[in-house]
């Protein structure tokens, strides 16, 4: 039977515990910080040396760790990505722009674990030889930003952020920054733009990875909050015995945001894929079900973005066979574990780890025009497929669910979808807000079909009940 | 109205400039503080903003223009900002800003912020305000509200004073 497994959030509801410095140290806080800065440096078999800073880059590798903000890239991967000899400072950043509809993880380790997360952020910082970051914070979060200051301002006063570090040469300064109610922050080229005091349009990559031309052109790292909070754990526990946690390929924990039509919304905490979507949604440790006398409809699996999953849909996921031969297994949709690697196989992602559920109560066109309102008001503006297709889709489902439908709508609107994303845009935006419209498409379109089919009957009949005897007559009849 | 920077202000301002080694990466950050203060931002604070950044207006006002959160008119005195998206649309946001809107007099169907003529309230729909899994939520102002059912609602008006 899955669990809730507390890593992250071991101690944040804890009765008692508070965001302040005393309780995170009488908790063991910053013990992992002290263990990183007291590396010492590692004899290779090969005659090679390891300093600590680079035995930290290493076992992050180890660790598997997958980011948590929504691409699951490779947190090692990434890291190794930075361009350490251009001779130009190295700047951290941490995406604490949590915005993807759906996700509510990063609040509550910004809320109640403040100290967890610059732990996480110095070690990070040391691993990679950076002197300055930055905590990005969306600025809905007043509250969050104050949190953060007052931690900062006690990190401070213990020398943990500062000049010489614990007295190991090690200098460090970390401020927050504020963002104002843009979801394209959270792309990390447009939070880079954004940080850097201009608009927040994203930049086009290649030239401009993070990595080697980041902020202010020089290499930068960004990181989610809940990715940075797991690099303490991998330093407490070794890269080798955190990729125990969960599943190959998937390692770790993941706080999942469980929204919508649930008795028992909220965030749980599990080690990745040892639970599966059915159990995060009806099992009475998780969800607890939906509402009595309602049937499951649609479950969208990671954040606002990811492709929408219909219940009862059948997948063929890879699995090893008793002998180590992979075979195909056919699996309910509920019967898919949570992780990056089965939802990816589903042709959707855990991308923010943040579940909608929805009941058949829901009116699925209403449901998507409402996403698309979101994507409408959030795109940019920089790239023309994005901002028109996104205004387009939108205002086409608007008339679709205020009585203005026409029939050929569902295929207008697959149309404009399919020409929004696949390298036409500077960012993933573009597919952001093309794959809920393709996907509730592929997936409902008999229920797009007949609502635009009722509101052209129901103008038709209007108009010929208004002007009988008259040549008015838009609408073929059936 | 001219634009009067407190000491405080001054001070505060200072301080986030010293936080980045590019000066124009604190717009943002001073944006906000003088909202803070003064409750949105006027072309003379733009103005002010730029030399303080040695930037032209324009920069500023590029931002200024950007950011949903940013205002360039006055605010009702309690700014209430109720999320729009899906997992709160599902929780009953809609009935929700309806609610507002009938109870101070402003139309539900309207785009944008809407202020009471007393000024007293700004209603406005936002978007996702991160807390989904305690669908509908709302703000006040910087105070944060969760699963806001209507007579929750009353009782928040009622203690704006």
């Amino acid at each position: 039977m899955a669990q809730e497994y507390k890593l992250i959030l071991k101690h944040a509801d804890e009765p008692g515990y508070t965001p302040d410095m005393e309780c995170y140290l009488r908790h063991g806080g910053y013990q992992a910080l002290k263990k990183a800065l007291a590396l010492p440096v590692k004899d290779l078999p090969d005659g090679k040396k390891l300093s600590g800073p680079e035995q930290i880059r290493e076992d992050v590798k180890v660790s598997g760790l997958r980011g948590r903000g929504g691409a699951g890239f490779s947190c090692g991967l990434k890291w190794s990505f930075v361009d350490r000899k251009s001779g130009k400072p190295i700047y951290l950043i941490c995406n604490a722009d949590e915005s993807e509809p759906g996700t509510f993880k990063d609040r509550q380790i910004i809320h109640k674990d403040p100290h967890q997360l610059i732990e996480g952020m110095i070690i990070s910082c040391f691993a990679n030889d950076v002197k300055l970051a930055y905590i990005y914070i969306r600025g809905e979060m007043p509250e969050g930003a104050r949190i953060l200051n007052q931690a900062l301002k006690e990190a401070r006063a213990k020398n943990f952020l500062g000049k010489n570090i614990l007295g190991t040469g090690y200098d460090l300064e970390m401020h927050v920054h504020r963002g104002a109610g843009a979801y394209i922050c959270g792309e990390e080229t447009g939070l880079i733009e954004s940080l850097e005091g201009k608009r927040p349009y994203p930049r086009i990559k290649p030239p401009y990875f993070p990595a080697i031309l980041g902020l202010w052109m020089c290499p930068t790292i960004v990181n989610n909050v809940e990715t940075l909070c797991n690099v303490k754990h991998i330093v407490t526990l070794s890269g080798a015995e955190f990729a125990k946690l969960g599943t190959p390929n998937n390692t770790g924990t993941r706080i999942v945001s469980l929204s919508g039509q649930v008795k028992r919304p909220g965030y749980y905490e599990i080690e990745v894929g040892k639970a599966t979507l059915g159990e995060l949604i009806n099992d009475p440790k998780f969800g607890g079900g939906l509402r009595e006398g309602r049937r499951l409809k649609a479950i969208i699996p990671g954040g606002s973005s990811s492709k929408v999953l219909k219940a009862g849909e059948k997948f063929k996921l890879k699995k090893k066979d008793a002998e180590g031969k992979e075979i195909l297994v056919e699996t309910d949709v509920l019967d898919l574990p949570y992780d990056f690697d089965s939802l990816a196989q589903a042709g959707t992602m855990s991308g923010s780890s943040a579940i909608i559920v929805m009941d058949d109560s829901v009116d699925i066109v209403g449901a998507l025009a409402n996403l698309s309102e979101f994507y409408a008001h959030e795109s940019c503006g920089q790239c023309t497929p994005c901002r028109e297709g996104s205004l387009w889709m939108n205002r086409t489902l608007q008339r679709l669910t205020h009585g203005e439908g026409r029939r050929q709508d569902a295929d207008y609107l697959g149309k404009i979808a399919d020409n929004i994303p696949g390298g036409r845009t500077i960012c993933a935006f573009g597919e952001a807000c093309s794959w809920p419209v393709q996907s509730f498409l592929a997936k409902f379109k008999d229920e797009f079909v007949a609502k635009g089919a009722a509101d052209e009957a129901r103008r038709a009949q209007s108009i010929s009940g208004a002007a009988a005897g008259t040549s008015v007559a838009p609408v073929a009849p059936h | 109205m001219s634009f009067q920077a407190t000491p405080q202000l001054e001070a505060e301002v200072n301080e986030l400039i010293s936080h980045y080694p590019v000066k124009r990466a604190a717009s943002l950050m001073v944006l906000h503080a003088i909202q803070e203060q003064f409750g949105w931002i006027s072309q003379e604070a733009v103005q002010w903003t730029a030399k303080k950044l040695d930037l032209q207006p324009i920069n500023v006002f590029e931002i200024l223009t950007f950011y949903p959160m940013l205002r360039q008119e006055p605010q009702g005195k309690y700014q209430i900002k109720v999320c729009r998206t899906l997992s709160c649309a599902l929780g009953g946001a809609y009935e929700l800003h309806h609610h507002f809107c009938a109870k101070l007099g402003l139309d539900a169907h309207k785009h944008g912020p809407q202020t009471t003529s007393d000024g007293k309230f700004t209603v406005e729909f936002v978007e996702c305000l991160a807390s989904c899994g305690t669908a509908p939520v709302m703000m006040v102002g910087e105070k944060f509200y969760e699963g806001v059912s209507h007579a929750k609602a009353d009782e928040i008006m009622g203690g704006c004073k």
